[in-house]
């Protein structure tokens, strides 16, 4: 590999050609500040637009300081990081930014994350020379998200991951000079935008601009309430992370923690989300079952590749960018909305009392999720299946609201019926998962026989895109696997073209799956807490005893007591949805069909 | 329109052009040509003025002179209309009164081109051609 | 074809359109063909002459009579005058105003006896809208020169020992560019024409496409020859509608020509162009941010490297440049290298042409060889300071660049001396400014400019800026501290050295460059809550010269504040608690009774 020499602080250095003063200066811990930079190497995510100018270095021979995480070494370069000159245009820089961002880190939720604060603090920055004029935007709210554009120091990572990414094109800078701001088209709320929700520009916002819609006190105000029975189903990803908000490392599993953090909040019962993903694996299986068949009897009219629809964020996509595919999604509605669905029948009965009287809360490691809530067909005279859905953050804040020393806690189990899974479930939480939970299912179904080993390794990792086929006994089902929307919008490209090879394709909007959720703790741009993460999750799956969807008990009590077979008429009023062409809503037809 | 195939194609669109232009560049850089002002008041229209003026230019063209012409009001010479005044580079200007077409012949072969000296030549009492 | 032994040339120029020229240029068609002469006479429309302070302009050929501030209703007298009896309209001739005598033609003008025009060679000379007469002036004869006669590096090295500079603000060696371009290996390359003109004041761009705008798709095309690109785009603001409308013309007359398209003069060389609008954001004159505005994206600036050679419009290699440079090329090519080097000076070769603008007598297009002292441009070409009123300094280089003062007035005009005197070239604006202008007001309009225009992107620019222009607003009402100046000039330095473009590190210039010269006046502003030049506003006070007032009551009537009193025929007092320091009762009064302090 070729390799450059340079100088940086009076330290020889020599890095591979192309290397930025950033990461060279790291190699040798010089760890220059940043604030707009953020690199996610796995998902090909980089920003570097150069915008913030805090990262600047002295370059020997320069008329000007060099944004050190844009400029790349050059043989015999030498650099200074730390000069009166470079710390004093650093901390005028950041002074600037500060005078445009409102002053109010005791009140702000993203205090202790905020890497401002943490700039700020590393160069000491005591006072602000340089005050005038603040940016002031109306607060924009949405069922998921929360827009606070006076925070916003545009350093347009949401941006580059909105458009790059994700490819959804819902945030881009708009405006010129003072006036600039993220924002989007024709600066309509987020709500009237092509926003999926999917929350990934609010897991990289370095302030508080961008923020998951905060429900903390309707759950307080119904636990608090006498006349409710309140549940709460929590989802596989939060607890693969909820600890890190309380000092875990990423990747410790505090299943345990968090159910008896949740029963002394006063939840009447703690289920698990994990059931519901078996049960979405039974109608989901089934449905590609039946589509497959029916597609080897000749019928014309079978839409293959069965698309899982488990991710809102992928279903809001869908409908907003490929209206002509809504019908490749699977009807099977979302673990969280069958959880939703079945409580409110299934366990109301069995608890004898009234739809209204029951609130059920989700946890879940998404923002869309809070949207996919609110959804009115997700409701039955206009009471929702699911009353609330707070993100993991939400919770581990609600944990210390209520003085509840978590890491002290003991383990504590999930009450039945809705509170057993198998691994299938487990695995729902990262990508791929969907996808082998429903083949060690619908392999089963199918051959009737029993599957031996049921860790399909060719369907994990991650990368963007991936393909396997697995053979059902004489029959090849190839399968596609894409995470993140961009490596979504390849897939159904080529469904929409008809060149698609897949029986069935797996989606999560999130890179990562769920563990990457808009919802969970801040991963401040470390690739490492993603795998450590998705790790937690296999290792769960492997542990348990049961790791088929089928085999759970419960599951075939509540298909025996309730449901009769998997997409039955009785399910598919319980279990199934449709989907709507909401590019004609949003009126972007003529905009993107251009 | 026939178009440009070569660049000898482009060379002779620009010669038959070049004299769409010619009396422009020429009024832009007058000290170089000779300058030649007709006087066109009443009395030198009544003369012929305006048929020397034609026939003046169509044989300085014939002759391949670079000249300006130009017209001018009366001079004052009225009693040897038409009158034109004749400054070629480097000499001083002459108005040679009583001019006809066989006039224009002789200024242009003698005066001009061999710069010897002809009759009918009016004594200037002012220069109206500013030399420089 | 027809020959004439008259042509009428009317500046169709913006400047004179907006006095009606297109009138007077239709109202002397019609006249001609009155008196049925349509036949010796030909009317033609131009571009800009140049001077524009005395539009619109008429000059009549072959006798070279230059008529100034013409009115349409002016045009029987020039026909019936000029053209039948052979006598000059001499009230429309420019009068001398040190000589007070008529001037006959534009030889004999100061603003034109000092400038030499190259870029500008046949503005005001050709019909723009007609490429017969563009030909006639031996258009197009250098492309087919260049394609069939010299390789790409022939006429590169032609470029380059020409000496000629990028004229957009940089000054980057022409032939230089275009050789780095060259070597960058692509199946694809572009070559763009920046037209995005932005500088307040400046128009030298804009009448080179509107007065000669097959030059610059000519040199496109040997720019595209030399690079290896056969696409050509010319990136113009769509506030210039005539420029456009006479591109298009133009683009399409050379199309008809087969001087664009397939194979040009036989060879397998083929080349076309296309127009890009901007929206008139001042930003996207800088290459990478043209560049993105070209491609559909929001226009700001993206750190360099990558240049626009290596990877510009839609990652293609891309040679950008201006169009004064592009006006250079084809005569280069035709008269020689060697020509174009013996004009200017060492560093800076051929001529620059100016927009001069401000408090100068003789506003307009000028183009004067580098090396050109500036007090040859404003006192020999501008002809001095309007009202007789003293010269303090002079912005060149639009918003971008900085002041130069008294001292500098003999310095002579090209790339390096400017940059070394703390301003610069730039595209060529030239704003003069006299006793009556304050330097920080000055400095506090240019910041004005610089705020609306900055893109956005980074923060020195985005907020430094507005922090900037905001301690300008502090000090420019009285606010100010001794303390402030320190600031101020911190920041400014901060925002040079840490902006993205070369927007941002620019834009503290006015600031920084009138610190330097004009201390004092900023010390006046914060220690005596003083403005030396009675222009802040906030500073001013106005007061009745009791001795002079009449008591005409004429101010009292206009003052909408009604802050003047007083009784008929009896000196008037302005209540200082209610005025405003409009000015409105100096404009009015007769007797120069009001005073400012």
């Amino acid at each position: 590999m070729e390799t450059v020499k340079l100088t940086i602080d009076k330290r020889e250095v020599e890095v591979p050609k192309g290397t930025t003063i950033l990461d060279a200066a790291k190699s040798i811990s010089i760890d220059i500040p940043t604030l707009c930079y953020m690199k996610l190497e796995d998902l090909n995510y980089e920003n570097n637009p150069g915008a913030c100018r805090v990262c600047m270095v002295e370059i020997e021979g320069r008329r000007n300081l060099a944004p050190s995480c844009k400029q790349e070494c050059l043989d015999g370069m030498v650099v200074h990081t730390r000069t009166p000159r470079v710390i004093n245009a650093r901390r005028t820089v950041v002074e600037l930014i500060i005078s445009n961002h409102p002053a109010e880190c005791l009140i702000c939720s993203k205090n202790g994350y905020c890497e401002l604060q943490k700039v700020a603090y590393d160069l000491g920055i005591r006072e602000i020379r340089y005050q005038g004029e603040q940016s002031r935007f109306e607060l924009d709210r949405s069922a998921s998200m929360d827009r606070n554009m006076n925070k916003c120091i545009m350093c347009r990572r949401c941006e580059t991951m909105c458009h790059k990414i994700q490819t959804v094109g819902a945030l881009t800078a708009v405006q010129r000079g003072f006036d600039a701001v993220v924002s989007t088209a024709f600066e309509k709320d987020i709500a009237g935008s092509t926003c999926s929700y999917c929350g990934q520009c609010v897991s990289l916002c370095p302030v508080n601009a961008l923020s998951g819609r905060n429900s903390q006190q309707q759950v307080l105000d119904v636990l608090a309430d006498p006349d409710k029975v309140v549940i709460i189903q929590t989802a596989p990803a939060v607890r693969t992370a909820l600890g890190e908000d309380f000092g875990f490392e990423p990747g410790i599993l505090v299943t345990g923690k968090m159910v008896t953090a949740l029963h002394q909040l006063g939840f009447d019962y703690v289920f698990d989300t994990d059931f519901a993903a078996d049960l979405t694996i039974m109608e989901e299986g089934t449905e590609l079952l039946q589509r497959v068949a029916k597609y080897q009897a000749g019928d014309p009219d079978v839409k293959l590749p069965l698309m899982t629809s488990c991710c809102p964020g992928w279903v809001s996509f869908v409908e907003q960018h490929f209206p002509g595919q809504i019908e490749n999604l699977s009807t099977a509605k979302s673990p969280q909305q069958m959880f939703g669905a079945i409580a409110k029948t299934y366990f109301a009965e069995k608890l004898g009392i009234d739809r209204n009287k029951l609130v059920v809360v989700s946890v879940m490691p998404c923002l869309a999720k809070k949207y996919e809530a609110s959804r009115p067909e997700f409701a039955v005279d206009g009471n929702p299946d699911v009353d609330i859905s707070i993100y993991t953050r939400e919770l581990a804040r609600l944990i210390r609201y209520a003085n509840i020393n978590f890491s002290e806690l003991p383990d504590g189990d999930f009450d039945h019926p809705l509170g057993k899974s198998t691994g299938a479930g487990v695995i729902f939480g990262t990508t791929g998962g969907v996808i082998e939970a429903a083949t060690r299912t619908a392999y089963e179904l199918y051959t009737k026989k029993n599957l031996e080993k049921v860790d399909f390794e060719e369907l994990r990792g991650l990368a963007g895109v991936r393909s396997a086929t697995i053979d059902f006994d004489g029959l090849p089902v190839k399968i596609g696997i894409a995470h993140g929307l961009g490596n979504a919008r390849k897939l159904i490209e080529e469904v929409k073209n008809g060149t698609s090879p897949y029986h069935a394709i797996e989606v999560m909007a999130c890179p990562g799956g769920c563990i990457g959720g808009g919802g969970q703790p801040f991963h401040c741009g470390s690739m490492d807490v993603l795998h450590r993460r998705a790790s937690a999750l296999y290792r769960e799956d492997a542990g348990k005893k049961l790791r088929k969807s089928h085999e759970n008990p419960y599951i075939q009590q509540l298909y025996k007591e309730y449901l009769g077979e998997p997409c039955s008429p009785r399910a598919h009023e319980l279990l199934h949805t449709h989907y709507f062409d909401r590019k004609e809503q949003l009126g972007l037809t003529v905009l993107t069909d251009k | 329109m026939n178009k440009v195939k070569t660049l000898d194609d482009l060379w002779k669109m620009r010669e038959s052009l070049r004299k769409t232009i010619d009396l422009r560049e020429k009024s832009d850089n007058p000290e170089n040509v000779v300058q030649i002002r007709v006087s066109m008041a009443t009395c030198s229209i009544a003369a012929g003025a305006k048929e020397v003026m034609s026939y003046l230019n169509e044989a300085l063209a014939r002759e391949q002179v670079d000249a300006l012409v130009t017209q001018t009001g009366c001079m004052g010479y009225c009693y040897a209309e038409p009158t034109i005044e004749v400054a070629v580079p480097g000499r001083k200007a002459v108005v040679f009164g009583h001019v006809n077409r066989k006039k224009v012949d002789e200024i242009i072969t003698h005066y001009i081109k061999e710069g010897s000296l002809i009759d009918d030549i009016i004594p200037v009492t002012y220069n109206t051609v500013n030399p420089e | 074809m027809a020959t004439y032994s008259n042509y009428i040339l009317v500046c169709t120029g913006t400047g004179c359109r907006a006095s009606q020229s297109e009138q007077i240029l239709q109202n002397l068609k019609a006249t001609v063909e009155k008196h049925g002469m349509q036949g010796d006479v030909q009317v033609l429309r131009t571009g800009c002459f140049g001077f524009c302070e005395k539009g619109p302009v008429v000059r009549m050929i072959p006798d070279n009579t230059f008529y100034t501030q013409v009115t349409p209703e002016d045009t029987q007298e020039i026909v019936e005058e000029h053209l039948i009896k052979g006598r000059q309209v001499k009230r429309l001739l420019y009068l001398n105003p040190e000589t007070n005598e008529h001037i006959l033609d534009s030889k004999h003008m100061n603003f034109y006896k000092r400038q030499y025009r190259i870029a500008l060679r046949n503005c005001g000379f050709i019909n723009p809208e007609n490429i017969d007469e563009y030909i006639a002036r031996n258009g197009y004869i250098a492309l087919g020169k260049a394609v069939t006669q010299m390789t790409p590096d022939e006429v590169i090295k032609v470029i380059m020992e020409s000496g000629l500079r990028g004229r957009g603000g940089g000054g980057f060696p022409t032939g230089l560019k275009w050789q780095i371009t060259r070597k960058v290996q692509a199946d694809r390359k572009y070559v763009v024409c920046n037209a995005d003109e932005g500088d307040p004041g400046a128009f030298m761009d804009r009448s080179i496409l509107e007065g000669d705008p097959h030059s610059i798709i000519e040199a496109m095309a040997i720019n595209g020859y030399c690079t290896s690109a056969n696409h050509g785009l010319v990136y113009i603001r769509a506030e210039y509608p005539l420029a456009v409308e006479r591109l298009k013309t133009a683009i399409q007359q050379a199309k008809e020509y087969g001087l664009l398209g397939d194979n040009l003069f036989g060879t397998d060389f083929s080349f076309d162009i296309g127009i890009r609008y901007g929206a008139g954001a001042f930003v996207c004159g800088e290459e990478t941010a043209l560049m993105h505005s070209m491609e559909g994206l929001r226009g700001e600036a993206t750190v360099k490297p990558p240049f626009p050679s290596e990877s510009g419009y839609k990652g293609y290699p891309t040679n950008v440049n201006n169009v004064e440079t592009y006006a250079n090329i084809p005569i280069i090519l035709l008269k020689g290298a060697e020509w174009f080097a013996s004009i200017g000076t060492e560093k800076s070769k051929g001529t620059k042409v100016f927009a001069l603008a401000g408090k100068v007598n003789n506003v307009g297009l000028i183009e004067v060889p580098m090396g050109t002292t500036l007090r040859e441009v404003i006192f020999g070409i501008g002809g001095g300071i309007k009202d007789g009123k003293k010269f303090k300094a002079v912005q060149t280089g639009g918003p971008s660049g900085g002041c130069l003062t008294e001292k500098h007035l003999d310095l002579p005009i090209d790339y390096d001396n400017l940059l070394a005197a703390g301003s610069m070239m730039g595209s060529g604006g030239m704003i003069v400014m006299d006793e009556d202008d304050c330097m920080v007001a000055m400095a506090k309009f240019y910041l004005d400019f610089m705020v609306e225009e900055s893109c956005g992107k980074c923060s020195p620019c985005r907020i430094g800026n507005k922090r900037l222009h905001e301690m300008l607003q502090k000090i420019t009402s009285g606010k100010g501290k001794r303390e402030d100046l320190d600031s101020l000039r911190n920041l400014a330095m901060v925002i040079k050295d840490t902006a993205l473009c070369g927007l941002g590190q620019t834009s503290p210039n006015s600031v920084l460059s009138t610190i330097d010269n004009f201390y004092e006046e900023y010390l006046a502003h914060v220690q005596e809550q003083r403005c030396p030049a009675h222009q802040c506003c906030e500073l001013t006070q106005y007061f009745i010269n009791l001795e002079k007032c009449k008591g005409c009551t004429l101010c009292a009537r206009v003052c909408p504040v009604n802050a003047i009193s007083g009784d008929r025929k009896i000196p008037h007092a302005i209540d200082q608690q209610a005025c405003i320091h409009c000015g409105a009762c100096i404009e009015k009064c007769k007797f120069k009774a009001i005073l400012v302090r």
